[in-house]
C-alpha cells in the first residue's frame, strides 16, 4: 500500500444520504474474480443518469467524495471500496460511516473521514460555487481545505498511523504469532473442528 | 468481587490474543470462518500472491450460495461469470484443502445455514464470513460477524481479526406475541425504531421474555438483522432452547466434551449489574405484522397503517429519502399497506428459509390457491432443509398452491442468479434488504415475515394471516 499523506484533487459533491453498498456497487458487479477494475460498477445504476454527478465535469475524474451522512450502509461487500478506488477516489468524506464501510476502507488506502453535517453542506455549497477547484486533503492535519474553506475530520489514530506507514494487515498481525500459537494451545477440544467432516 | 459484564463483552474477553495499545486494535481469535464464493477469490488471490497458506483448515468451511441456480441444478452454470466465480471457490478450496459443499451436496445451502444444520455453530464462538449475514449465528450465543475481502484474507493467514471494542446495547422485548405476528416482525419493528443507523458501534444483545420464547430458528432470524440496524453483531444468551436445538448435530461436541461445552454455555450471559451503553424496550404484546414501504428496511410500517407523508418526517435528511423512497416505490401517501397488490412472492433468504419459516407458510397456505397473477417462489435455505421439507410433505402443499418449489441458494434475495423481478415489479419479500435494484433492476421490495408472505400469495396484496378467516 502506498503511504499517504497530503494530496490534492477534485472533490465531488454526492448529495444523497444513506448511499448502501449496493448502490456503490450493485451486486451484479460481484461476480469477478480480480482484485482490481471494478471502476465501471461504480455507482452503476445512477450512473445511467447523464445528469448525475460523476458523469458531469469536472467530477468524472473527482479523487475525493463529498457524501451525506450513512455512508456504506449494508452489504460487507469491499468491492464497494475497490470501485471507489479504482474510479479514482483517495477520500470519502461524511458525516457518519457504516462501520464495515469504514474498516474496509482502511485497509485499503482508502480515507473514510468523518466530518460535521454541517462541514458537508459548507463543502458543498463550496463546491458548487467554484466546482474545478481541488480541494487539499491533509491527513496528518486531519483537514480538509478547499479555497479559503478549512474543515478538520475525523479518523481513528489507528487507522491514521497505518494510511501514512502505508501498512499490510497481514504482516502486523503476525508479529504476534507466539501470542496466536500459545492461545491456540489452550482452547478446548469441545470447539468445533471442520475436519474430519461429519454429517456427509 | 469482578466487574459485572455483558454476554458481548465476556466473549471478547474470552477470545483476546493480543490486548491492543495505544489505539491498536484487540487481536482475537477466530473459532470458526464460513466461506462463500463471492468475497473469497480475491483472498485466495491474496494468499498465493503473498505465497501464504491457511492457518487452520480444520476452522474453515465453504459452500456455495450467491450464485447458484435454483433449477436444473444438474447443468452447468448458465451464467458465465457466476459459473466463473464458483469454479474459483472450487478450485481455491481444493489447492488449499478447505472442506466445501458444492452444488448438489446435502448440506450445500446458504452459508447461514449450513453452519447452525451442521453443529458447526454454537455458543461461545467467535464466528466470522466474508457476508454481513453473519450475524445470524450471534443466535447461540457467539460473537458473529460479517467482514471483508481482506479481513477473509487475514483470517485464513492469521485465524486472528484485529478489532476494536464495540459498544453494547440492550434490546429488551416483553411479552408475548399475538398470532401471525413472529420474529421477523420484531426485528422489523426494532429496526424502525432506531434506524438503519441506529447500531452502529454496537453490538446489540436480544433480552426478554418474547425473546426466550423463540425458536432457534427465530432468534436467528432476528440477530440475522442486525446489520439492517446498523450493528455489527447482534446475539442472544445460550439456554435449554439452544443446547436442545445443537445436541446431536453431526459436529455438536460429544460425551465429556458436551459436558464440558454445556458448563460453560451456561456462563454465558449478561451478568446481573452489568451496563449496557444503550438501552431499547419494545412491547411484544403491542407488535403487528410489520412491512417495509421504502427503500431501507428502517422504512417499516405495520400492516394495519398506511404509506407515511413524508411531509409529516420532521427530520430533513428522513424526509428527503422518504420522497425519494415513495417516488421509486410508486406509492402515495395514506394507502392503506393492506392494499398495495404484489407480483411476486418470495419466501427465502438467510434470513426465513429454515424449516420453520416453510412450515409456518405451509400452514397458512395449505389447501388453498395463490392469488391469479401472483407468483411465488419458495428457495429453502439449503439443500438439507429442502430434503426436510419434502420429508414432510411441504413441497406438495407449495405445489398444490402454485407456488415454484426450487432448489437452496440466496437466489431473488439479492438476484446475483437468475430469479430476478423484473423493472416495476413489487414483492413481499422474507428477505432481509429492500434497497433500490436489490431483487431486480427497478425491482419494488417489500420486506414481510413467512406467514405474511403466504396470505398475501393467497390474496395478491399486502396481507395478514388474520385476513384469511374472513
Amino acid at each position: 500500500m502506498e503511504p499517504i499523506s497530503v494530496f490534492s484533487g477534485v472533490a465531488a459533491p454526492l448529495k444523497r444520504s444513506n448511499v448502501d453498498t449496493d448502490q456503490i456497487i450493485p451486486a451484479v458487479y460481484l461476480k469477478r474474480i480480480t482484485k482490481t477494475g471494478f471502476e465501471d460498477g461504480l455507482f452503476a445504476n445512477w450512473r445511467q443518469d447523464p445528469d448525475f454527478v460523476l458523469n458531469q465535469e469536472p467530477f468524472k475524474t473527482a479523487q475525493v467524495l463529498i457524501a451525506g451522512s450513512d455512508f456504506g450502509t449494508g452489504s460487507s461487500r469491499e468491492h464497494a471500496v475497490w470501485a471507489l478506488r479504482d474510479f479514482g477516489f483517495k477520500a470519502v468524506f461524511s458525516s457518519k460511516f457504516a462501520d464495515i464501510f469504514r474498516g474496509n476502507s482502511g485497509k485499503q488506502g482508502l480515507i473514510a473521514g468523518v466530518i460535521s453535517e454541517s462541514d458537508t453542506e459548507v463543502l458543498w455549497a463550496a463546491i458548487e460555487s467554484n466546482p474545478g477547484l481541488e480541494v487539499e486533503v491533509d491527513l496528518p492535519a486531519q483537514q480538509v481545505r478547499f479555497a479559503d474553506v478549512t474543515v478538520p475530520f475525523e479518523i481513528d489514530e489507528y487507522t491514521k498511523w497505518r494510511l501514512m506507514e502505508g501498512l499490510d494487515d497481514i504482516g502486523i498481525t503476525l508479529q504476534n504469532e507466539a501470542a496466536i500459537a500459545a492461545f491456540e494451545a489452550k482452547r478446548e477440544s469441545w470447539r468445533p473442528k471442520t475436519l474430519p467432516a461429519k454429517g456427509v | 468481587m469482578t466487574k459485572p459484564l455483558t454476554l458481548a463483552e465476556k466473549l471478547w474477553n474470552d477470545h483476546l490474543v493480543v490486548k491492543g495499545e495505544n489505539g491498536a486494535p484487540d487481536l482475537l481469535y477466530i473459532d470458526l470462518h464460513l466461506i462463500h464464493e463471492v468475497t473469497s477469490p480475491q483472498a485466495f488471490d491474496g494468499l498465493r500472491m503473498a505465497g501464504r497458506d491457511i492457518r487452520r483448515k480444520d476452522l474453515t468451511i465453504a459452500t456455495e450460495d450467491h450464485n447458484t441456480p435454483t433449477l436444473d441444478i444438474h447443468l452447468p452454470i448458465a451464467e458465465p461469470t457466476s459459473r466463473a466465480q464458483v469454479q474459483a471457490l472450487r478450485d481455491n478450496t481444493a489447492e488449499f484443502g478447505v472442506r466445501i459443499h458444492s452444488l448438489g451436496d446435502e448440506n450445500q445451502g446458504i452459508v447461514h445455514v449450513v453452519g447452525p444444520q451442521l453443529g458447526l455453530t454454537m455458543p461461545g464462538l467467535t464466528v466470522v464470513c466474508g457476508d454481513s449475514h453473519t450475524s445470524t449465528h450471534g443466535a447461540f450465543g457467539s460473537l458473529a460477524m460479517g467482514i471483508g475481502t481482506s479481513e477473509v484474507e487475514h483470517v485464513l493467514a492469521t485465524q486472528t481479526l484485529p478489532l476494536k471494542p464495540f459498544k453494547t446495547m440492550a434490546i429488551n422485548v416483553e411479552g408475548t406475541l399475538r398470532p401471525g405476528v413472529s420474529a421477523k416482525d420484531i426485528i422489523l419493528a426494532v429496526i424502525a425504531k432506531i434506524s438503519t443507523g441506529g447500531g452502529q458501534g454496537y453490538v446489540l444483545e436480544y433480552r426478554g421474555s418474547a425473546i426466550r420464547s423463540l425458536s432457534m430458528e427465530g432468534r436467528m432470524t432476528i440477530c440475522n438483522m442486525s446489520i439492517e440496524a446498523g450493528a455489527r453483531a447482534g446475539m442472544v444468551a445460550p439456554d435449554e432452547t439452544t443446547f436442545e436445538y445443537l445436541k446431536g448435530r453431526p459436529h455438536a461436541p460429544e460425551g465429556a466434551d458436551w459436558d464440558a461445552a454445556v458448563e460453560y454455555w451456561k456462563t454465558l450471559k449478561t451478568d446481573e449489574g452489568a451496563e449496557f451503553d444503550a438501552e431499547v424496550f419494545i412491547d411484544a404484546d403491542k407488535l403487528d405484522p410489520f412491512v417495509t414501504w421504502g427503500t431501507n428496511p428502517g422504512q417499516g410500517v405495520s400492516l394495519f397503517d398506511s404509506v407515511p407523508n413524508p411531509a409529516d418526517f420532521t427530520d430533513p435528511s428522513e424526509r428527503s429519502a422518504a420522497e425519494r423512497a415513495l417516488e421509486y416505490m410508486d406509492l402515495t401517501p395514506g394507502t392503506k399497506m393492506k392494499e398495495i397488490a404484489v407480483n411476486t412472492v418470495f419466501l427465502g433468504s438467510c434470513t426465513n428459509a429454515r424449516i420453520e419459516d416453510l412450515r409456518a407458510a405451509a400452514e397458512i397456505i395449505k389447501g388453498r390457491k395463490k392469488a391469479d397473477g401472483v407468483r411465488m417462489m419458495v428457495v429453502p435455505g439449503s439443500q438439507k432443509v429442502r430434503i426436510q421439507a419434502e420429508q414432510e410433505g411441504l413441497d406438495q402443499i407449495f405445489k398444490d398452491f402454485g407456488a415454484e418449489w426450487r432448489f437452496a441458494g440466496c437466489s431473488m434475495c439479492l438476484g446475483m442468479n437468475p430469479d430476478q423481478l423484473a423493472p416495476g415489479e413489487r414483492a413481499a419479500s422474507t428477505s432481509n434488504r429492500n434497497f433500490e435494484g436489490r431483487q431486480g433492476k427497478g425491482a419494488r421490495t417489500h420486506l414481510v415475515s413467512p406467514v405474511v408472505a403466504a396470505a398475501t400469495a393467497v390474496r395478491g396484496t399486502l396481507s395478514a394471516p388474520a385476513d384469511l378467516e374472513a
